[in-house]
């Protein structure tokens, strides 16, 4: 797992319009975006952070036909193989009947597998504290979080952050990546860093 | 801004080309299958029977078509669509062929009833439904009388409230920028309008008069899905045809503000609603099948046939669910093809002819039974309509502006993403 402590340079926009040219100029100059988080969905934010087209509807996809293979494979084996029963005179293949179950476990294999695969690629499970860059992040700020290496100068690059328009700037520590059950750990880090 | 279009020479030649190759077929059928033939017991099946029958195919196809795009200018009207506004011209144009359609559908219509062909609609046959128990109880609905009433009220109601919404958006070209007041106001006499139409539109398309014009053919059966499921057919085939005018238009260096957004949303109009329709042809099926009453399941036993015997339209019944939902399902379902100019023009050509084949199917088998054609005399016909569409829409659009310019909702469709 791509885990571990990591130095994050933490800038709050306060206007979409600010957001989008700063979100342009960082990915610019080079910096690494690790994650701008909203309050709310922004049109055009992920075409602009150069984000990948998501595959979560091919995983959805792929579960669909699980599910549909999964109903008619079971049915078709218990009606003509296992327990052929005569339904008011119908064929033991009844197709049509078969139908209604086949499209239910086919949207109840693509709900559920794609909700447990959002939770995974987004690393949301019981007892996983995430870090939170910014109280605000989900009421009235745009949080950009730029990812720290060894050469880069944080001093520098919370100047060209707030050259950009970000309303207040700072530097956190984090853990990022898989974690269970890690509360303890994660807030000491948070008092460390903060000084509290 | 470039709003004035000229009709490019090979729109012209295609126009008057379809329109003469479907005269000489509708010619072709005058002078071969004797449509004035007296009807008999034996015409059933007969190439008279044949001739009204395709008539009243390609009609009542082509009709609701082009009366489905205005019902979607008016349900995006009652839902303060915005998205719609920058292509909105479009289905205005192909909802103003109505009236001229119209006039053929009721024109032949009215030929089929008043000549009393018992060939196509049984009902018209007073002596057998004066014995026949079932039919005696719909004689309050099908009859001449009620038919040609309805049929002139539905057709003059899509017309008149159709113009009506067309002249609310070409009015607003005239003046300059609406202030809020007046846009409001604007805004709020086309939610009249719109919910006007729409509720006659539920009145007859999603219901009295599938059950009049195509129902009635199997005067003794009857299903509850059945006005859907047309509904469903021509609302996705008039998007499909929306579809097509738009990227025509945007080919042609027209509809400026109109990106791969809007067609990414025109697109899954196509989608949903080619799933929509199978939907409905399943549940009707399915119903039938279940319960396995022979009253109800004669309609399928005259397309599919029964077990031991497959029926005369066992092929084109299957090629049905092939063309309208196998496929649309399939490949329109990946985003990338709903936002390729390429992709969603054969997928919309393919279902509109997978549609019309959906309704020859629903014509057929109750009127020329086993003795159906697919020969160039039905392929001619609906040249014919397809001609006086794009003659009709082509005219809308040179004589008006492609944009409705001040509309207040533009800038939202300007900027839609999906």
């Amino acid at each position: 797992m791509a885990g571990g402590i990591k130095k994050f340079v933490v800038g709050a926009f306060d206007d979409e319009k600010v957001l989008f040219p700063a979100v342009k100029n960082v990915r610019k100059a080079g910096y690494k975006i690790h994650d701008v988080y909203t309050p709310f969905p922004v049109h055009g934010l992920d075409h602009a952070m150069g984000l990948r087209e998501t595959s979560l509807h091919t995983a959805g996809f792929i579960y669909a036909i699980t599910g549909t293979t999964t109903a008619l494979g079971f049915m078709s084996w218990i009606f003509t193989k296992d327990w052929p029963l005569n339904i008011g005179g119908k064929p033991h293949f009844a197709l049509p009947a078969w139908i209604p179950i086949t499209f239910e476990l086919t949207v109840l294999f693509s709900a559920v597998g794609m909700v447990l695969t959002f939770c995974y690629l987004c690393q949301l499970a019981p007892f996983v504290k995430k870090h939170h860059f910014h109280a605000r992040a989900t009421d009235d700020l745009f949080i950009m979080a730029i990812e720290c290496t060894d050469k880069t100068n944080d001093a520098d690059l919370q100047n060209f952050l707030q050259n950009a328009g970000a309303k207040e700037v700072n530097v956190q520590v984090a853990e990022t990546g898989w974690w269970l059950g890690r509360y303890d750990r994660e807030q000491k880090l948070y008092r460390e860093e903060k000084g509290y | 801004m470039n709003q004035q279009f000229e009709l490019p020479s090979g729109y012209k030649k295609w126009t008057w080309g379809l329109i003469v190759a479907g005269v000489i077929a509708l010619l072709y059928g005058f002078i071969m299958l004797h449509p004035f033939a007296p009807v008999t017991h034996g015409s059933h099946g007969s190439d008279s029977t044949r001739f009204w029958a395709v008539l009243l195919q390609n009609s009542a196809f082509w009709l609701l078509v082009v009366n489905a795009s205005m019902f979607f200018i008016c349900v995006t009207t009652m839902a303060m669509g915005g998205w719609q506004v920058a292509m909105r011209r479009v289905p205005e144009a192909i909802s103003s062929v109505v009236p001229f359609i119209g006039i053929i559908t009721f024109v032949v219509l009215m030929a089929i009833v008043w000549s009393g062909r018992t060939d196509i609609y049984h009902w018209l046959d007073t002596d057998a439904v004066a014995k026949d128990h079932v039919l005696l109880g719909k004689s309050g609905f099908l009859n001449k009388k009620f038919y040609t009433i309805w049929s002139a009220v539905a057709i003059g109601l899509w017309w008149l409230l159709g113009r009506k919404m067309r002249t609310l958006s070409l009015d607003s070209d005239k003046n300059g920028q609406m202030d809020h007041e007046t846009g409001k106001k604007w805004i709020w006499s086309n939610t009249v309008w719109a919910s006007l139409y729409t509720v006659f539109f539920g009145l007859t398309v999603a219901s009295t008069i599938p059950w009049l014009w195509l129902m009635s053919i199997d005067a003794h059966w009857y299903s509850t899905m059945y006005s859907w499921y047309t509904f469903a057919s021509t609302f996705v085939s008039g998007m499909s045809l929306v579809a097509i005018f738009v990227i025509f238009l945007k080919n042609r260096g027209q509809l400026e503000f109109v990106t791969e957004e809007h067609l990414h949303d025109i697109g899954k109009f196509m989608f949903a609603f080619s799933v929509f329709w199978t939907y409905l042809w399943f549940s009707q099926y399915m119903l039938i099948w279940y319960s396995n009453q022979p009253e109800e399941t004669k309609y399928f036993v005259a397309r599919i046939g029964t077990a031991d015997k497959s029926g005369p339209y066992h092929g084109i019944f299957f090629l049905n669910l092939f063309l309208n939902f196998l496929c649309p399902l399939l490949i329109l379902m990946k985003r990338g093809v709903k936002r390729n100019w390429t992709m969603v023009t054969i997928m919309a050509v393919l279902i509109i002819f997978g549609h019309w084949i959906d309704f020859f199917q629903m014509v057929m088998p109750g009127t020329v039974g086993e003795h159906w054609h697919l020969m160039p005399f039905e392929f001619g016909v609906p040249m014919l309509f397809i001609g006086i569409i794009m003659w009709g829409a082509g005219k809308y659009l040179t004589e008006n502006s492609l944009t409705a310019k001040n509309h207040p909702f533009l800038k939202e469709s300007m900027i839609h993403h999906t």
